[in-house]
């Protein structure tokens, strides 16, 4: 469904939000605003600056945040893991685009403030840390693992040419952050029936595999006005992946492998 | 537990090329529905007889039918351009952003300059067909 506005309960509270001076005689003050939200107070989420001083701060935005977490805030909540953009788990949307905070440098960021909310359209389970559940299911929808029905002998490899793995090789370097879906204004507005641009670029993936035998079941599957056809080539999803994939194209490809079957 | 709010979306999202575009083809062709119901109506009345056909020439004629004609025709040109951009793309090409950011620029460059030419073909007075 379409709705352009929040609920009264998911819009930040424009009054509640505190402010964390920078310290004294900090060199290279920069603010950042941090989407709060406390699922212990019930209060509406808010939006809390702090001040921090750059030139004792490390160089990307998973750093900063960090930085306020052990130096100001230990209450302020966020998944990260590997900080070198291979785990997916610090995906968020920074100044206005999803990305990986650890990838993210804060000086690439230009100049001003840096606004930090959690991953668009999405319940909130504390500050930036999202209920990405329904983005896993879609993912598992898809049955993202290797489906052959041709027996091969337990000595042998299900061997492939150069040119098909080279096929998968950019869809597989999907890290299933969720910025790309979340970006998306259609899923957005139908996210319970759209599957969205990453678990469409897995399913892609496993449609091109030469070593896969369930091509036609898999299609069969995507070919409903919803789950595949709700993609509009907007292409935020393309703009957005901070692994440089192409979800977009992938979708594109499905499409048309759909209408290829049926000649 | 209290109820989990919904994240920011639309309100935060910064208003990229990308939906900009999309959001400008969608409107354009709901805005372009609107004309064809003009269309059907200035075709009715050439049917109706040339009492009818006058009347509408001169109402379809009046300054102000003459900015919403050419809102109408502006929407033209640029859903068409644009539905240029989607064919190609639906041929699988032009899919790369940097591609897609240069097609972009592109449709709204030949958008205007359609609109323009045509505009200026139909409103002054000795170009065009006026």
């Amino acid at each position: 469904m379409v709705e352009f506005t929040l609920p009264k309960n998911s819009r930040p509270d424009p009054g509640a939000g505190r402010h964390y001076a920078a310290p004294g005689g900090a060199v290279r003050p920069r603010t950042f605003r941090v989407y709060r939200f406390d699922p212990a107070s019930g209060a509406r989420p808010r939006v809390d600056s702090y001040e921090l001083d750059m030139a004792s701060c490390g160089p990307m935005v998973l750093d900063a945040l960090l930085k306020i977490k052990n130096e100001i805030d230990p209450t302020l909540s966020l998944r990260r893991s590997c900080r070198e953009g291979i785990c997916g788990s610090c995906a968020m949307n920074i100044n206005g685009v999803n990305t990986l905070a650890c990838t993210q440098s804060c000086a690439e960021l230009g100049g001003g403030e840096v606004r930090i909310y959690p991953l668009p359209h999405l319940p909130v389970v504390k500050d930036l840390v999202a209920d990405l559940g329904n983005f896993y299911a879609q993912y598992a929808a898809v049955k993202p693992w290797l489906q052959a029905r041709t027996p091969v002998s337990p000595d042998r490899e299900r061997l492939q040419s150069k040119e098909d793995q080279e096929k998968i090789d950019r869809p597989s370097a999907c890290i299933l952050c969720a910025c790309c879906s979340t970006s998306c204004p259609s899923y957005w507005w139908n996210g319970d029936r759209y599957l969205g641009p990453a678990a469409l670029l897995a399913a892609y993936r496993w449609i091109v595999d030469s070593r896969d035998e369930a091509t036609g079941e898999r299609l069969d599957a995507l070919n409903d006005p919803f789950r595949l056809y709700r993609c509009h080539t907007i292409m935020n999803c393309t703009e957005a992946c901070p692994k440089d994939l192409n979800p977009a194209r992938a979708i594109a490809d499905i499409k048309r492998l759909m209408l290829e079957r049926q000649h | 537990m209290h109820e989990r709010p919904l994240s920011p979306h639309l309100s935060i999202y910064r208003f990229m090329y990308t939906m900009a575009l999309s959001i400008l083809h969608r409107i354009t062709g709901v805005w372009m529905a609107f004309g064809l119901c003009a269309l059907v109506y200035w075709l009715m009345s050439a049917a109706a007889g040339e009492a009818q056909y006058g009347r509408a020439t001169v109402l379809l004629g009046s300054a102000p039918a003459r900015i919403v004609l050419l809102l109408w025709l502006a929407a033209f040109c640029y859903h068409f351009a644009n539905g240029l951009r989607h064919l190609a793309w639906d041929a699988g090409l032009g899919l790369e952003r940097r591609a897609a950011r240069l097609s972009g620029r592109i449709v709204l460059a030949l958008a205007l300059l359609a609109f323009l030419g045509t505009a200026y073909l139909l409103f002054c007075p000795r170009a065009g067909f006026a």
